[in-house]
């Protein structure tokens, strides 16, 4: 089975999916949800089985493909997953179905086309898996521009207040990174010796102050994508305009994309450049830890909310890449899966609030919780996953991150501590004023207030909180997949980690 | 006195400009005798049928590699490269010229003498066929643009300017609406045209004196003289930078770069629509191919004169038409500023002496000239009662009303952006990856930053379209007639195709990237 083209298959078969729900009439809306859905399913049967068939002790890099494509420019269709794409895979594999599901009747709201809604969504997903796969800087670059292209028409068409302004910040923000890392990739190209093939590009030998210039291109693109401190502000616009299901998928999946980005191209093709630039990420990383928590506290809109809590996580991911440890690495890279099912979950359970009190304002609520009391408590339990409550999944990954940083750098991981604790802050304060607390009178008058989750609704949470225990207490089938591909990274920039040290001799930390 | 000897002249390889000129020259006499309801008819097919004739002569010349005429023509990889190219992209915008369905009548004026505005003139509006005469106008533009895309001395390329300009200064006066606008498109056209012209024919006389003076050797205008006295002539350098100069503004004007770049917006504005497609479209390919040539050929010696100076004016225009789309509201004018930024994109691959420059250029001239025909193509397709509406505002909600049309000018946008899986992304991408490989990397990162500038502009018709309202003003779309529909689809589908799978014709163009000498 190993030899079966899994990765074109799952970048291909979406798009397959959204070209046949497209098509499919636009007054039939329900039968165009049940196709997109299905189609989901098989996405996901699939990367479970390309999981199951996953080598964990093997080679790095999988299930490679690659066919020619433009030989003048040495550019193939590459496609390879190591253990940290192919954890990014298996989170877009669940999440689509889930928000699919979640989105039932988010479009018909938009006047718009209910089947074009979710042939977006399977584009997304193509585009989504297709950035994950891709082995090659050409390819990689190709997926990483186009998936902004649906997910401007899902923001834009189908969002709400403000729409069209965060839509436009959200492509233009976009955008200009990404023709940041065009110039990079073809500086790549030219001193790389016209090849894209991501292997042989981390063996080219690059002068050290193009390397800096290069890593910067690729950085800065990165960095907004993910998004870093201070690059932040497109997300909060088109996590609070963008319809649940999509932000879901915006937050849980795409900005990803910026985190995986530095662990797969500026670490390995940019190792010198990387510990040089380290520094100042680590100070990125903190000042977004602390900075996006303390506006999370000041949010009155739920939706905008979220998103601040997620630049915040970003930055306990950039400080996890960054402190250059094994423990810390990997403790990003579970971290970019945790923050993907917890704040999925959260954005979902927020959307599922918003639609039926019609208003996305923290204070329009109040008590929520005696009219809708097991939509409250998913939304209470989503919230103690964030904040990386022991048991559940997240707080594996934070801890990680933060005594793999300690070992190395005792300041940082000491603020990023503090992190913890506004977390705490802006979490239960949310929950308070929403659900507990004396019933706000105007809730009892909103029809949709008094309906509690329905079936749907309890299968779209279901596996996510499932999840979210189970890899709180049993995080071992996904680290020893990701263990290995961190631990070559590491290589790559030839980093080990300090030895253990023994009644309070300090190790030297940066050798 | 010395005998006159005849050249020689190889006619296969002139074959293609021979029958473009004698098809013009046809026309005007089906203009004299083939009765007026026929005209339309005979002339759209008649020049159809040339380009078809002179674009098959071109493929089968394809392994030539010739200077042919005395000295006068070249015809080698490149120049067949951009006749082909010139050839493909004029059937199209003739599709567009030909077509009477979307406007009734045509979109040229019944009778371009009658005074505008006037009774006479809103009544030849209301749906009087149009002038027959732009065929045989076209036909010579088309033949001057062969002409100058293989011209291998100044003087011959003085020339094809002339008769590829002359009948474009015509055109841009034919619209059938809005004609003083149109006509004062073609005054401006024409007045600065001609000091263009004269700037260039100056620069010629110039050079023509710096080739003097070389033992062994006769004072010429072709491009061999050229280069020998670049590096042997014992005159003055400054006559060569001079001469250089004035050759490169005549030239510069006509690829619409800054600050030669001023008509471009009220020409492309005011002039009818399928004509502006011709021009942002052929003119584009057949200036850059002279520039190529002058540039790569009589000039090669001087690179290093040269580069600092076209790389600024590279900049410029990138930075003058990034900048000034962004303040744009009609959408005819906002395309006119984009290719000027396209200009500029275009210069950057002039400046890559490479082979890959070469051949970037050649592919980026290609895929912009079927996307911006496709462009002008949709903005036929917007319009009321009162003609076509290019306002921006009028296209607020469009993409509701007509979805499909809305997709597809989305999409030539997207393009235009530079967005990957479009002809647009792998042209940028084949112009500055030469551009780097050959050192110049402050014109890449100024091709960067000002496409940063000028997706906003993009981004802003996207919105107008797809999330905005639909006003009581937005107008329909008139669905299109065969004519324009075929121009439209090949235009999109080539944006698409050379986006997906560019390697066909950058294979092509890398085989021809080899100038003759």
């Amino acid at each position: 089975m190993s030899n079966f083209p899994f990765l074109s298959v799952l970048t291909v078969a979406p798009l397959v999916g959204a070209l046949v729900v497209a098509f499919l009439p636009r007054h039939r809306p329900e039968l165009a949800k049940q196709v997109a859905f299905a189609w989901s399913l098989l996405v996901l049967v699939l990367s479970v089985v390309m999981w199951v068939s996953f080598n964990v002790g093997g080679d790095r890099f999988q299930f490679r493909e690659s066919y020619s494509w433009i030989p003048n420019w040495g550019v193939s269709f590459t496609f390879a997953a190591d253990g940290i794409a192919l954890v990014m895979l298996m989170l877009i594999a669940v999440l689509v179905p889930l928000v699919i599901l979640a989105s039932w009747h988010d479009a018909e709201s938009s006047k718009r086309s209910v089947p074009v809604y979710f042939a977006l969504l399977l584009v997304l997903e193509c585009t989504m898996i297709g950035v994950f796969a891709a082995a090659d800087v050409f390819l990689f670059y190709v997926f990483f521009e186009v998936m902004l292209v649906p997910m401007y028409f899902l923001i834009g068409s189908y969002g709400g207040h403000q729409r069209q302004y965060a839509a436009v910040k959200f492509f233009l923000y976009s955008l200009v990174g990404g023709l940041f890392m065009l110039a990079a990739v073809i500086g790549l190209w030219v001193v790389g010796g016209k090849t894209f093939d991501w292997q042989a590009l981390s063996q080219v030998d690059i002068s050290t102050g193009t390397e800096r210039w290069l890593f910067l291109g690729f950085f800065l693109a990165f960095a907004i994508k993910a998004p870093f401190f201070p690059f932040h502000t497109w997300l909060p616009d088109a996590g609070g305009a963008a319809p649940a299901g999509a932000a879901a998928l915006l937050v849980g999946v795409l900005d990803k994309v910026g985190t995986f980005g530095i662990l797969r191209y500026c670490l390995p093709l940019f190792p010198e450049a990387s510990k040089w630039f380290a520094p100042w990420a680590l100070a990125l990383g903190v000042i977004g830890i602390v900075y996006a928590a303390l506006l999370a506290v000041g949010q009155n809109d739920l939706k905008r909310l979220v998103s601040y809590t997620s630049i915040a996580h970003f930055g306990f991911i950039g400080v996890g890449i960054f402190a250059f440890t094994t423990q810390a690495g990997t403790g990003a890279v579970l971290y970019m899966l945790n923050h993907g099912l917890a704040t999925g979950l959260l954005f979902l359970v927020v959307g599922m609030l918003i639609t039926r009190r019609g208003s996305a304002l923290i204070s329009d609520f109040g008590g929520a919780g005696k009219l809708v009391p097991v939509l409250a408590g998913v939304l209470f339990f989503a919230g103690l996953a964030s904040l990386a409550l022991p048991g559940t999944a997240p707080f594996i990954s934070e801890f990680l991150v933060l005594i793999g940083t300690f070992t190395v750098n005792k300041p940082v991981a000491v603020i990023a501590t503090l992190g913890i604790i506004l977390a705490a802050a802006y979490v239960l304060w949310m929950v308070q004023r929403t659900t507990q607390g004396t019933l706000n009178p105007a809730l009892t008058e909103v029809d949709g207030m008094r309906r509690d989750l329905n079936l749907r609704e309890k299968v779209v949470v279901a596996p996510l909180i499932a999840l979210i225990v189970l890899l709180g207490f049993y995080p071992k089938p996904v680290t020893d997949v990701i263990n290995p591909a961190v631990q070559a990274t590491m290589d790559d920039i030839g980093r080990t980690d300090p030895a253990p040290s023994v009644g309070g001799t300090v190790q030297e930390a940066r050798r | 006195m010395t005998e006159l000897k005849l050249p020689s002249l190889n006619y296969a390889a002139l074959a293609p400009i021979m029958i473009m000129l004698g098809v013009a020259l046809l026309g005007v006499l089906v203009e004299a005798f083939v009765p007026r309801r026929l005209r339309h008819v005979v002339q759209l097919t008649l020049a159809l049928l040339a380009v078809l004739a002179a674009l098959t002569m071109v493929v089968l010349n394809a392994d030539d590699r010739i200077i042919t005429a005395g000295q006068a023509l070249a015809v080698d990889g490149p120049t067949l490269f951009l006749q082909g190219a010139i050839l493909v992209l004029a059937a199209m915008a003739l599709l567009l010229i030909g077509d009477r369905s979307v406007e009734r009548g045509g979109a040229f004026v019944a009778q371009a003498a009658v005074t505008a505005e006037s009774a006479d003139d809103r009544r030849q509006a209301e749906g009087r066929n149009g002038l027959t005469e732009v065929y045989p106008l076209t036909t010579f533009a088309i033949g001057g643009m062969l002409i100058f895309v293989a011209a291998n001395d100044l003087l011959t390329m003085f020339i094809a300017l002339e008769v590829f300009s002359l009948p474009l200064y015509l055109l841009c006066a034919l619209a059938r609406r809005r004609r003083l606008l149109s006509q004062e498109a073609a005054m401006k056209y024409f007045l600065l045209g001609a000091y263009a012209s004269a700037f260039f024919l100056f620069g010629v006389a110039l050079i023509y004196g710096f080739t003097a003076g070389i033992p062994g050797r006769v004072a010429g205008v072709d491009f061999a003289t050229i280069n020998a006295a670049v590096t042997e002539s014992p005159a003055s350098p400054v006559l060569l930078f001079a001469g250089m100069a004035l050759l490169a503004i005549g030239l510069l004007f006509k690829a619409a770069a800054a600050p030669f770049h001023v008509w471009t917006p009220d020409v492309y504005q005011g002039a009818p629509t399928p004509v502006t497609g011709f021009m942002a479209a052929c003119t584009k390919v057949a200036a850059f191919g002279a520039l190529l040539r002058v540039f790569h050929v009589a000039f090669a010696g001087a690179a290093w004169d040269f580069t600092p100076v076209l790389g600024a004016v590279a900049v410029l225009t990138m930075l003058v038409g990034a900048v000034l789309a962004v303040t744009q509201t009609d959408i005819k004018r906002l395309l006119a500023y984009s290719s000027i930024a396209n200009a500029g994109y275009l210069l950057v691959g002039v400046l890559a002496p490479s082979r890959e420059g070469l051949a970037g250029t050649m592919f980026y001239l290609v895929a912009y000239g079927f996307s911006v025909l496709a462009a002008f193509a949709v903005v036929t397709l917007v319009r009321d009662d009162d003609g076509e509406a290019t306002h921006l505002s009028r296209w607020a909600g469009l993409g509701r009303r007509s979805p499909f049309f809305a997709g597809l000018f989305t999409f030539i946008l997207l393009a235009f952006a530079g967005i990957p899986l479009t002809s647009g992304f792998m042209s940028k991408f084949a112009v500055f990856g030469a551009a780097l490989d050959d050192g110049q990397a402050w014109l890449v990162i100024a091709g960067v930053l000002t496409s940063m500038v000028l997706a906003f502009p993009y981004l802003r018709v996207v919105v107008m379209m797809w999330l905005s309202e639909p006003g009581e003003s937005t107008p329909t779309v008139t669905v299109p007639g065969g004519l324009t529909s075929a121009a439209l689809m090949i235009g999109v589908l080539a944006t698409l195709v050379l986006g997906i799978a560019p390697a066909p014709l950058l294979d092509l163009a890398t085989g021809a990237a080899d100038f003759v000498r």
